[in-house]
């Protein structure tokens, strides 16, 4: 009989930490795997039209516009910003950004630092964004998600002081096991586990919680080997190392710490899983390489009609003025985020209009900030790697690539959603990097004398999406009309927030693909159109 | 959106009532935990509710998440789309249609109801209805908790 640890949790009554497993998956990481099916193939001629406007380039539109353009469409893309990517963005040294307020922020890192105000991580098994990469030649690296020497506090547990992740886990495990084998012994699961069972039951728990010979969970070599020695193996004199003492498990149940030990668990936060070399916007890059000469930048959309068989565009060249530019196609595929579209003019049929109305944006900001010297590494040996708080920053990423490297280095300071977001959201760049600085002084005190620099993105505040992502009011009861292209459709949706896979960059691709599936089999059905 | 409950409301009472008595006295007794600067007496509100708003009042509350995408002088933002202004906004003459809106969001805006209770979203609706000259308080009749609380179900 194996137990997974979920049922070991519910068998001893621990429903709090069931709930906060469910907290977790429910959070924007949804335990998703992807469809991805390999490179698409339109094949056949475009015989009802091959004029395609793609408004947008992000990842949703720009693997459109890759696309079409490879099947044989004439495609034009409309692009609000100055340059391609969307979301999918990196700021580096020398880059500025200005908010929607008009505030704009210099990036003062060193050479060849960066931070990812967007995505920063591609789980495994989102197949669509790595087969992309790997056509398109961006190079990947390890993402360090689970980090056990990287901490886990609370301002109300052990004093304020940060635990190392592998003491919380390593612990909280054995007493749970401890307390699993002895409620075994005791009789209390005979009505749960058969007799034959209760004595693989409780090897399964000496070995899955490192419990001694009477299935106690004690200080010893053997639960140092997994939550540290306190003091380490060494050579010569003084080699022999000295093992360390578990924390009590009231301390530790109390403590809340072991809310975040399954963080890393979802099958969108397991290992393997990656990020880009040099920033998530090496994506970007790669994409912009092969569909440039098809963006018109600085467009800003104001319009998309459709008309029985063709699509009328206006936008405003947000760089020469002048009266707004309007252009015709027999196809659309907008991927414009509904907050922005929304507040447009256009005539989607009423039941699709009424979700672009109603979905809102959730807001998020992320810090990057920027040290002397990677203190982490040099005082804490963390490299890469995720500690969790219950601040209001919730959490410290370090950085999974040029480790030990001289200079300074760019910690990811606070990354944060709800009632805190909204908060940070209402100040200003350098107030809030002002609090995210005081906040992770509480965990890594070398802040206050290593701070060098630091910038913020607060999602509301970015002028072309107005959020962090879409939510659905009733995605259950509208979602299949919404993605669907209706037989008088010549606009397809498509984004990130036509997807089961919200927020990620995985869930814009997947969308697009479908789209642009469905709109090749309008534009080749020689029965059509007439 | 965690639906806003008894207990997270005296919650926050409590976390208020400890920060007020820290920010009296904001490191001469050694209890604030400040470490990089010294937060003014306001500041010590923010971030104080743990998945709650701690600051009242309208201007308080407007300020500390409303001001963000709005603006401080209610002007909004325009970008690729707009955050709309609140100056003279006839929108805002019967309370009805703000206290919606803060409860259910709508296009950019998310639903605020899970992060401030009844007290705040009316003291915040009257604000919006008597800042950026706006005046609606008088002829149209103010917001009230039980308002809010009606609109909730
Ligand atoms: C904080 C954060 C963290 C995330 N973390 C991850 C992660 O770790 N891993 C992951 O895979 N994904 C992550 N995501 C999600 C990922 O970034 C998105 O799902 C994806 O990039 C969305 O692509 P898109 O093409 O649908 O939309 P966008 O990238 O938003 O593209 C839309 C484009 O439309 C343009 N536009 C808007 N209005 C107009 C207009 N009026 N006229 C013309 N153009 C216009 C915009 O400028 C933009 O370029 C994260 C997102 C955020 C915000």
């Amino acid at each position: 009989m194996t137990m997974t640890r979920r049922e070991l949790l519910g068998a001893v009554g621990m429903t709090a930490g069931s709930a906060a497993m469910y907290y977790a998956m429910a959070s924007l990481g949804h335990a998703q795997d992807s469809t991805y099916q390999g490179r698409i193939s339109l094949t056949g001629e475009p015989t009802n039209g091959r004029r395609v406007l793609v408004l947008g380039a992000g990842l949703a539109g720009m693997t459109a516009a890759l696309e079409l353009r490879d099947a044989g469409y004439d495609v034009q893309v409309l692009e609000y910003r100055e340059k391609a990517g969307g979301r999918c963005w990196t700021l580096r040294s020398g880059d500025t950004y200005t908010d929607i307020d008009g505030v704009t922020q210099n990036v003062d890192f060193e050479d060849g630092n960066y931070i990812n105000p967007g995505p920063w991580r591609i789980p495994y098994n989102h197949h669509g964004v790595l087969d992309y990469c790997k056509r398109l030649g961006v190079r990947l690296e390890p993402f360090i998600q689970k980090n056990h020497n990287a901490y886990l506090h609370r301002s109300d547990a052990f004093g304020g002081e940060p635990q190392r992740f592998r003491h919380v886990a390593t612990d909280y495990r054995g007493h749970v096991a401890e307390l699993l084998a002895k409620a075994t012994n005791q009789g209390m699961l005979d009505a749960e586990v058969t007799e034959a069972d209760r004595e693989t039951l409780i090897n399964s728990l000496r070995t899955f919680g490192h419990l001694n010979d009477d299935n106690a969970y004690v200080e010893s070599d053997r639960t140092s080997q997994y939550r540290g020695y306190a003091r380490e193996a060494g050579g010569g004199r003084d080699g022999a190392p000295v093992p360390s003492e578990p924390m009590d498990f009231e301390t530790l149940l109390q403590s809340d710490l072991w809310r975040w030990l399954s963080e890393a668990e979802t099958t969108s936060h397991q290992n393997a899983i990656f990020q880009p070399v040099g920033g998530m916007d090496m994506i970007a890059q790669a994409f912009a390489r092969e569909v440039d000469d098809l963006i018109t930048y600085n467009a800003r959309v104001i319009s998309m009609i459709q008309n029985g068989d063709t699509v009328t565009v206006q936008y405003e060249d947000r760089e020469n003025g002048g009266d707004p530019v309007e252009m015709t196609a027999d196809w659309c595929v907008c991927t414009i985020p509904f907050s922005i579209l929304g507040q447009m003019d256009h005539n989607l049929p009423s039941a699709k209009a009424q979700v672009v109305d109603t979905m809102y944006y959730e807001g998020a900001i992320k810090f990057g900030l920027e040290f002397n010297r990677r203190f982490w590494e040099e005082d804490d040996s963390i490299y890469g790697g995720i500690t969790y708080t219950d601040l209001p920053i919730s959490l410290i990423s370090y950085p999974s690539t040029d480790y030990f490297s001289d200079g300074k280095g760019v910690l990811l300071g606070g990354y944060v959603w709800g009632a805190n977001a909204y908060q940070f959201n209402a100040m200003q760049p350098d107030e809030a990097v002002r609090w995210a600085v005081e906040y992770g002084s509480r965990i890594h005190p070398q802040y206050p004398e290593e701070f060098s620099s630091g910038v913020c993105v607060s999602w509301h505040k970015v002028p072309w999406t107005l959020g962090c992502y879409g939510i659905w009011q009733d995605k259950e009861r509208d979602y299949a009309g919404v993605v669907e292209m209706g037989p008088d459709d010549r606009i397809v949706l498509a984004g990130e927030h036509l997807s089961y896979l919200p927020a990620w960059m995985e869930g814009a691709i997947l969308s697009s693909l479908d789209a642009i599936a469905q709109l090749h089999v309008r534009a080749t059905d020689s029965g059509a159109g007439e | 959106m965690i639906s806003k409950t008894t207990t997270l409301v005296a919650g926050v009472a409590i976390a208020m009532t400890g920060l007020a008595a820290i920010a009296q006295e904001p490191d001469q007794d050694g209890t604030s935990e400040f470490r990089t600067f010294d937060p003014v007496a306001g500041e010590l509100l923010n971030f104080a509710g743990s998945g709650d708003l701690a600051q009242t009042g309208g201007e308080a509350v407007y300020g500390a998440v409303c001001a963000g995408c709005h603006m401080p002088d209610g002007a909004g933002a325009q970008g690729a789309g707009v955050y709309p202004s609140l100056v003279e906004n006839d929108l805002l003459a019967a309370p009805s249609y703000p206290i919606y809106l803060i409860l259910e969001g709508q296009g950019a805006m998310p639903p605020l109801g899970g992060i401030m209770d009844d007290q705040q979203v009316a003291d915040v609706v009257n604000y919006i209805r008597s800042s950026f000259g706006n005046d609606f308080n008088g002829e149209w009749g103010e917001a009230t908790a039980e308002d809010v609380g009606e609109t909730r179900q």
